[in-house]
């Protein structure tokens, strides 16, 4: 595929200066160029810095790795991790193992789906809480396991989630 | 005189409160104006009783647990610093019976060192292994690990020196190891805490391939839900690289070695091995067909050793003490040590290494003292997700790989999962064919599509529609699902299925009768 047949597509344009975020998503592409097999690596570089996967990194990184735009989505819609829009502020994951499971992960996401008043998978009406399910955190000798903002929590009743998720809010507030 | 103190940085003990533990007695020792060094130390594995802080008096660990900052004071004004008497004192770690009655070899420096400081590595047996794999031609090294009877722990019980005697006789330049480190299995942790705990003993049993089978660069295949597990590894490589371990001359061998941590994206299929060789390359992880084997043709079209983070965690211990030292463990094919999991509704989780043969019961009711609930014991699965459900009458069943799989079930990563008599086991049946739908990499119609189905049939017989009937088609499923799967995934999610039925059909609304015939 050539530049020009790009820059024409919806979220192309990967080398034009005048996009910022094209450009850094190629500078992030090149820098991993080199490497064996780089594409994840590269996906999980753009996501960590953005906090998603902008519309415009697939063409970028297609162009950049010599692959399709085709492969580059398959690979992004394939795993879980990889995320096309912006995350919420706090991430309310928990655990739906069945270690979890066999000391009440079931209630504590029925519990966390009635006072956030979202399914899992959603965000709260405000976008700044997202539900999501997890299948193991390896913390399954100490369950219910949920992590709020990344901070991974152990023997969690639906009292100290809501404690995590307070805890979160007002750390994002300040 | 500074006092040594012991706080864990495992992930599950930071999960229970270890790092709010470790400043609240970093403050409370300065307060009081006590000399004192924090070490973050894996854990011992007793996780009912993290955060687990141990003082070092005069050489000898006294154990604390578990502790919580509210206790801190308390404790200092009990004299912890200098072992004294207190509630939550547990005694002389190394003398708990819990710890001292195992038998601890992969596991052998868990919670003893500081996991990133590799002069407390080698002064606790490290290296011993690598160093006589370096003195030994590559198939005297194949022959030992081979001749130990170890097997790969990631659950499939291959054994490891054919696999690397394989791969030291394919052909080629450039061959890799790669490490299985995607744990997805829920009631598994034991490859995480070694990682977090001892990951030298992982670089070193990765060398140790290496050098047998002629390999230059390893990877370890990391789950994203595994971040602290990730900034350890890393910094034990860059360790390990300063030391002269890792590099272009491994510990002046001449031969060079050299380990990449690459994460995964929360995909469970990919801890099967092939669709983790296709993540690796950055690739959807899609399961691939064997033959060929990835031995021949695996990373990158390259012969490849691909071993669990705790098959090659063990190889160290058969480097250093023999083969002989490790076969002596075990029961018939089943030799060496299995760590095993204690997890799900238990009082005492955590991590139990013993010879493999000890029953069920003795890991569950002994080690782990019954349910956390109290309630009695309903189902034991064994083997993550895709192992069979256990009941009462097979609890002393020997956990030895064949006898299992003679009961229709696995010993898999050894991972064991209590469920209490609230469980429903008609719920549980039908999670795992809805995981296997979430799941599966759908490269194969069984799996794809056969989990869908097994989901809406197991619906109908619980709402009691048509139930024998649905009975036929749920059992027929699972054959299908069984013989006609690429890989375990979908051939293995009928396992706890069936065993589920089997056991306890009056959760599906059926009777014992009406599942056998």
């Amino acid at each position: 595929m050539t530049e020009r047949s790009l820059s024409e597509m919806p979220g192309g344009a990967p080398s034009d200066a005048a996009d910022p975020v094209a450009a850094r998503l190629e500078t992030l592409a090149l820098a991993r160029k080199a490497e064996a097999g780089p594409l994840m690596e590269i996906l999980h570089d753009i996501q960590h810095e953005f906090g998603y996967l902008p519309e415009s990194a697939t063409p970028v990184v297609a162009e950049v790795l010599n692959l399709s735009r085709a492969e580059v989505h398959g690979v992004i819609s394939f795993y879980t991790d990889f995320r096309t829009e912006a995350p919420a502020e706090i991430a309310v994951a928990i655990c739906r193992g069945e270690a979890c499971q066999a000391v009440g992960a079931e209630s504590l996401v029925g519990h966390a789906e009635a006072t956030l008043g979202v399914q899992v998978g959603k965000k709260t009406a405000d976008q700044s809480i997202e539900l999501e399910q997890i299948f193991c955190f390896g913390n399954c000798a100490l369950g219910p396991s949920a992590s709020v903002a990344g901070r991974l929590r152990g023997r969690v009743t639906p009292e100290v989630l809501d404690a995590m998720i307070e805890d979160a809010r007002r750390g994002a507030g300040s | 005189m500074t006092i040594t103190v012991y706080v864990p940085r495992d992930s599950s003990a930071r999960a229970v409160g270890a790092d709010e533990v470790a400043v609240a007695i970093t403050a409370e020792a300065a307060r009081r104006g006590d000399d004192i060094r924090i070490v973050r130390n894996g854990s011992r594995g007793m996780l009912w009783l993290e955060p687990f802080v141990e003082v070092d008096v005069d050489g000898i660990r006294i154990g604390y647990g578990p502790v919580q900052t509210a206790d801190v004071a308390e404790l200092l004004d009990a004299g912890m610093l200098s072992g004294g008497d207190h509630a939550l004192r547990h005694g002389v770690v190394d003398e708990l019976e819990w710890l001292s009655q195992q038998d601890r070899l992969t596991y052998a420096r868990m919670g003893v060192i500081d996991p990133l400081d590799l002069a407390d590595f080698e002064a606790n047996g490290g290296l011993i292994g690598l160093r006589k794999a370096i003195a030994m031609s590559p198939q005297q090294v194949v022959e030992t690990v081979a001749a130990s009877g170890l097997r790969g722990r990631g659950g499939a019980g291959f054994p490891a020196g054919r696999k690397w005697q394989t791969v030291l006789d394919a052909p080629g330049e450039q061959k890799y190891i790669c490490c299985n480190a995607d744990e997805g299995d829920s009631g598994t942790f034991a490859d995480r805490m070694l990682i977090e705990g001892d990951p030298f003993t992982l670089l070193e049993g990765m060398t140790i391939a290496a050098l047998a089978v002629g390999a230059t660069e390893g990877y370890v295949y990391l789950r994203s839900e595994y971040p602290d597990a990730g900034t350890i590894l890393n910094a034990a490589i860059d360790a390990a690289h300063g030391y002269g371990w890792l590099g272009s001359d491994v510990l002046g061998s001449g031969r060079a070695f050299d380990v990449h941590v690459r994460m995964g994206a929360g995909a469970y299929i990919c801890g099967e091995e092939t669709s983790m060789l296709d993540s690796l390359e950055g690739k959807r992880g899609m399961v691939r067909a064997k033959p060929p084997l990835p031995a021949l043709e695996g990373l990158f079209g390259k012969p490849t050793v691909v071993n669990n983070v705790l098959t090659l965690g063990s190889v160290p211990f058969v480097l250093a003490e023999g083969a002989d030292a490790y076969a002596s463990r075990g029961l018939d094919r089943s030799l060496g040590t299995q760590v095993f999991q204690l997890a799900g509704n238990i009082k005492q989780g955590g991590v139990v290494e013993l010879g493999f043969g000890v029953t069920l019961r003795e890991l569950v009711e002994g080690y782990g003292g019954g349910t956390a609930s109290g309630r009695p014991i309903r189902a034991i699965q064994v083997g993550g997700p895709l192992g069979a459900y256990l009941s009462e009458e097979q609890f002393d069943l020997p956990m030895e790989y064949e006898t299992f799989a003679a009961a229709g079930a696995m010993v898999g990563h050894g991972g064991i999962v209590v469920h209490d008599d609230t469980a429903d086991m008609a719920r549980l049946a039908r999670f795992a064919m809805e995981f296997c739908s979430e799941e599966s990499c759908g490269k194969c119609t069984p799996c794809r599509v056969g989990s869908t189905r097994g989901v809406e049939v197991i619906d109908r017989i619980t709402q009691g529609e048509d139930r024998k009937g649905n009975l036929t088609v749920l059992l027929d499923l699972c054959d299908v699902m069984t013989d006609g799967s690429l890989c375990a995934m979908g051939g293995l999610t009928p396992l706890p299925v069936r065993s589920a039925l089997t056991k306890f059909p009056e959760d599906f609304g059926l009777t014992a009768q009406e599942v056998s015939s």
